[in-house]
């Protein structure tokens, strides 16, 4: 069986390293690296939209949390794609007309630009990363799992770690798109075969199906065998905090998509903002498409394997896989697991290249050396050297933590980050005359501390473990938790508003409401904006 | 080192002036633009946050009343969930529709800006 995976994950990496070399020859000046040139097709960047958003996480993570909590999981998935909207109707082609490779290109327009370069650098990378260690120590584990045996936890983490800096540092904006594009097809064909899987199983009813969901039977924490419907709320968001809880998790999702900056970059890459409108709407097709096939995936795995069989064979997050064995046995088994593994590397390929992009163009090239590249290719150059550093620094991360650590925190993190940080911020900027530099980096500031600060006291860092708890799989503090959410965003998403709010009320700065209308213009008429093709 | 156009910042001194910006700004055409954008995009996005908000307040906070079966099969939290799908979808449709429009009022500000730098 762990034979089979590892010939399929082989085969992937072979494709995908051809694409690399491929793509290392048409990579070369700021605008082939960064932005593809910006001739990616509508349907191209969708589905890269698609493949570089559809992470571990939502393949392997909403499949367990259905497969052991039922329709509470399910809520995941429907935040997932109705974030998209705040990405199509607010923030793609804007940020398309007004920007070069980063977001802070919409911020500097009309504000003083190295303060709000500084802050925008530090919020991508601080998302990036922590998505990115969260993304990689799944893959250790989820690789140790399947190929135990042949490979070890930190091989794992390193072979993730060295994939994804050669796609990035020799392929760079337009390998990345490909892979991302090729791992959206697989995990789309392995989605829809295991949908069509299950429902045969359930000889194509939806009433034994969804009766078989009404009656899911298992053994309880306290080992006591008893039997739930799953299709009814409450059985994760329980009181008195689960419904804030559930709230709090939605303006994360709702607000923070449109700030992750992988996806943000995703819209440099076509040719114009009307391109970049319709890659996002094929995006929603994708995303959406596959998420309402999650009923399959999640209350497949619950119904025809059960929560016993998969708690004692790898547990929640190999739902998705065990369900593909029993249903159609080890060489399926094989191939939904080398998807998820091609999940885990076009997503960190895309995390990779979004925190080199900010690092050398906001912080290298327009903080440290005043928007002039000291010798052509510098620009680069200091990207693909970046890559290398933040691939260190996840793997270090990642070996350091292990695989029994506690990493599903990270996730939602990025989203409080990117919903209470980098959102209201980029809305202010596009949409308030009044605003300006002490505005954003106060609303930074505030929303990147305030999410830290209350991640760190709330029960996914703050708890109480029983002796039995050892290592990293411990929380952080051993005391119960001062904030009752495991999500922030309820309250982090307005103090960063607010933030910016008062930092631009308490500070006065003509220029920058003086050139509000040139970003007004842009943002909306495209006049200026970056042409497609090699510059 | 000074040479502009390998400027990596996108603020780049150009053509382009400050009053020809505020001239298009204040123009006529520009202000029917962002009014035919203001009519569609902020109802919708009102809608859709309503729409998305009540999912999480009536599972979180009737979940009862959501558990109701409907045709035996499926539960009012279930179908809403699974409405909220189409609801993006279409929301989605109309948008690309509208800003069809959107992109006609863009244009004929371009020509009319006449310097041939409209990135279309």
């Amino acid at each position: 069986m762990a034979s089979i995976s590892l010939v399929m994950f082989l085969v992937f990496i072979a494709i995908t390293l051809g694409i690399t070399y491929w793509a290392s020859k048409r990579s070369a000046g700021a605008n082939a690296y960064f932005a593809a040139s910006r001739q990616i097709t509508a349907w191209q960047n969708g589905i890269a939209v698609a493949g570089d958003y559809m992470s571990a996480a939502s393949f392997l993570g909403i499949a367990g949390i259905i497969a052991f909590q039922g329709y509470d999981g399910f809520l995941f998935s429907v935040g997932w794609l109705v974030a998209y909207l705040t990405v199509l109707l607010v923030i793609a082609e804007p940020l398309r007309n007004a920007g070069k490779y980063t977001m802070a290109d919409v911020l500097a327009y009309r504000l003083k630009p190295k303060p709000v370069r500084v802050m925008a650098s530090l919020s991508t990378l601080t998302v990036s990363t922590f998505y990115m260690i969260a993304q990689m120590v799944g893959a250790g584990a989820l690789v140790k799992l399947l190929l135990g045996g042949f490979v070890t936890y930190n091989q794992a983490v390193i072979g993730v770690g060295v994939l994804m800096i050669v796609y990035v540092v020799f392929g760079g904006m337009l390998a990345t798109t490909w892979v991302q594009i090729i791992k959206a097809i697989l995990l789309m064909a392995g989605t829809i075969l295991l949908s069509i899987l299950v429902l045969a199983h359930f000889h194509f009813s939806f009433a034994d199906f969804f009766g078989a969901i009404g009656r899911v039977t298992y053994h309880d924490a306290k080992g006591q065998l008893v039997v739930k419907d799953f299709l009814q709320p409450g059985l994760r968001y329980k009181p008195p905090y689960g419904p804030l809880d559930l709230i709090s998790l939605g303006m994360a999702l709702i607000f923070g998509t449109a700030g992750l900056p992988h996806i943000l970059v995703r819209f440099y890459t076509v040719p114009d903002a009307k391109t970049a409108r319709h890659s996002v709407v094929w995006a929603m097709v994708l995303i959406g498409s596959f998420y309402i096939m999650t009923t399959f995936l999640g209350f497949g795995a619950a119904t025809v394997v059960g929560p016993d069989y998969i708690k004692t064979h790898g547990g929640t997050n190999m739902s998705a896989p065990l369900l593909a064995q029993a249903l159609a046995g080890n060489v399926f088994f094989a191939f939904i697991s080398a998807i998820a593994f091609a999940t885990i590397l076009a997503v960190v390929a895309g995390l990779t290249i979004s925190a080199t992009t900010s690092f050398s163009h906001d912080f290298w090239t327009n903080v440290v050396h005043d928007g002039v590249e000291r010798k052509p290719g510098e620009e680069v150059m200091v990207a693909r050297i970046s890559a290398f550093a933040v691939g260190a620094v996840a793997i270090a991360i990642a070996i350091l933590l292990g695989p029994t650590a506690n990493v599903a925190f990270l996730v939602a993190l990025a989203f409080a980050v990117a919903a209470s940080a980098n959102l209201p911020v980029i809305v202010l900027s596009i949409f308030w005359r009044r605003f300006n530099t002490a505005g954003a980096v106060a609303g930074l500031g505030i929303g990147l501390l305030a999410s830290i600060g209350l991640i760190l006291v709330s029960p996914s860092l703050m708890a109480i473990d029983p002796p039995t708890v050892t290592g990293t799989a411990r929380h952080l503090i051993q005391a119960k938790a001062w904030f009752p959410l495991e999500n922030p965003g309820i309250l982090s998403i307005p103090l960063g508003f607010l933030g910016a709010i008062a930092g631009t009320l308490l500070s006065h700065e003509p220029t920058s409401q003086y050139k509000f209308n040139e970003l007004l213009v842009r943002s909306n008429t495209g006049l200026g904006a970056e042409k497609a093709g090699v510059q | 080192m000074a040479d502009p156009s390998r400027r990596a910042d996108p603020t780049r001194p150009d053509e382009t002036s400050q009053t020809t910006w505020d001239q298009i700004a204040e123009s006529k055409p520009f202000k029917d633009l962002m009014a035919a954008k203001k009519i569609f995009i902020i109802p919708a996005f009102v809608f859709f946050v309503a729409y998305y908000f009540a999912l999480p307040v009536l599972v979180g906070y009737a979940p009862q009343l959501m558990s109701t079966r409907v045709w035996g099969i499926f539960n009012l939290a279930y179908l809403f969930a699974l409405s909220q799908f189409f609801m993006a979808w279409i929301i989605a449709g109309l948008y690309v529709k509208a800003a069809n429009t959107f992109d006609q009022l863009a244009k004929d500000i371009l020509e009319k800006a006449g310097n041939g730098r409209g990135g279309k």
